[in-house]
């Protein structure tokens, strides 16, 4: 048992470990800062893919985290970053995808599967509902019923 | 009965675009991890590095101007890069001028390399930071690229190149040539 607490112990460490590997970088003013933040999180590692470069220990993103603060430092804007990495490595590097008529699917589809979702939903719950409407009887009828099986309750018995 | 029928349906469809991704992944005509090529038709960014071999020279772009040439960003840490050496040095046994990148690595790892194996390259240049390899939106080894002789990249392929990939994509630009 001990064993195995310090084992989850050890295991809860481990991404407090990976988190420390932050290049030490000085900034002229925490405008820059922020941005370097802002941009190593929306620029994705192309080698652990599903992580942004502010966040892997790959090679390849620290030193793409080293030219985005180099490029900072230069004075580009945000935006000029962005598009420098995103005309050697293409919009995958963005995790933000842009909005154009190539990915309009990606942006629009998800509401739209919602919206038809929505679209069946109620419909199967109108239908549902009109045929409760239909099971239900008038008063004439249901008078008809209980009089029917009045007259004859001896025949099933029979 | 017509309703049983739609989810098997759509459970055969999905499990054969599945095995159909599966296969091609299988032959190598698929790969998840790829990005789309963003180079085909542009200029090739210049570039200026020290040489592997010696710290003092460089090795830039524009003294490969005028002719087809090959830039190949290899390192001694990718496998893929030992595998497809010797198909390197066929190509230099052919007369193909390449342009080696060693990439992310320690000079005296990139020289004994060549040493022990043989040198396929007209000139090495030595990139431990990934200068070149953003500039040319590396992200992996080994990395080959083709300029033609007005500066501006042709082809490119990913991985280890062999006589199949270099018909498909590359023999044409130096049968033009001569």
């Amino acid at each position: 048992m001990k064993q195995l607490l310090l084992g989850f112990l050890m295991l809860s460490l481990v991404p407090w470990a990976a988190a420390t590997n932050i290049e030490a970088y000085d900034f002229d003013s925490p405008q820059q800062e922020r941005d370097y933040k802002e941009l190593t999180t929306e620029l994705r590692c192309l080698v652990c893919q599903n992580q942004d470069i502010a966040d892997s220990n790959a090679e390849l993103a620290q030193d793409m985290r080293h030219k985005v603060y180099r490029m900072l430092k230069q004075g580009k804007t945000k935006q000029e970053i962005v598009d420098f990495m995103v005309r050697r490595y293409g919009d995958f590097v963005r995790y933000k995808p842009p909005f154009d008529t190539r990915t309009l699917v990606l942006w629009v589809g998800p509401f739209l599967i919602f919206a038809l979702a929505i679209f069946f939903m109620l419909r199967a719950i109108s239908r549902a509902r009109r045929r409760e409407e239909r099971a239900e009887l008038s008063e004439e009828q249901i008078n008809r019923a209980a009089d029917l099986l009045e007259e004859n309750p001896s025949k099933s018995t029979d | 009965m017509n309703k049983a029928v739609i989810p098997l349906a759509i459970f055969v469809a999905l499990a054969g675009l599945f095995f159909y991704v599966l296969e091609q992944m299988g032959e190598g005509e698929y790969n998840p991890r790829d990005i789309p090529t963003e180079f085909i038709g542009r200029p090739a960014p210049a570039f200026t590095l020290t040489s592997l071999f010696d710290p003092g020279r460089q090795v830039r772009s524009a003294d490969y101007q005028g002719r087809p040439w090959l830039l190949n960003v290899w390192g001694t840490w990718c496998p893929e890069c030992w595998r497809e050496h010797p198909y390197l040095l066929t190509l230099k046994a052919r007369g193909i001028p390449i342009v080696g990148i060693d990439w992310r690595d320690t000079r005296e790892e990139g020289q004994a390399m060549l040493q022990q194996n043989g040198n396929p390259f007209v000139a090495v240049g030595f990139d431990p930071d990934s200068q070149l390899a953003i500039d040319w939106g590396v992200y992996g080894a080994p990395e080959t690229f083709l300029i033609d002789a007005k500066g501006i990249i042709r082809a490119k392929h990913k991985g280890a190149l062999d006589e199949r990939s270099w018909q498909e994509k590359f023999a044409k630009w130096f049968e033009e040539k001569q």
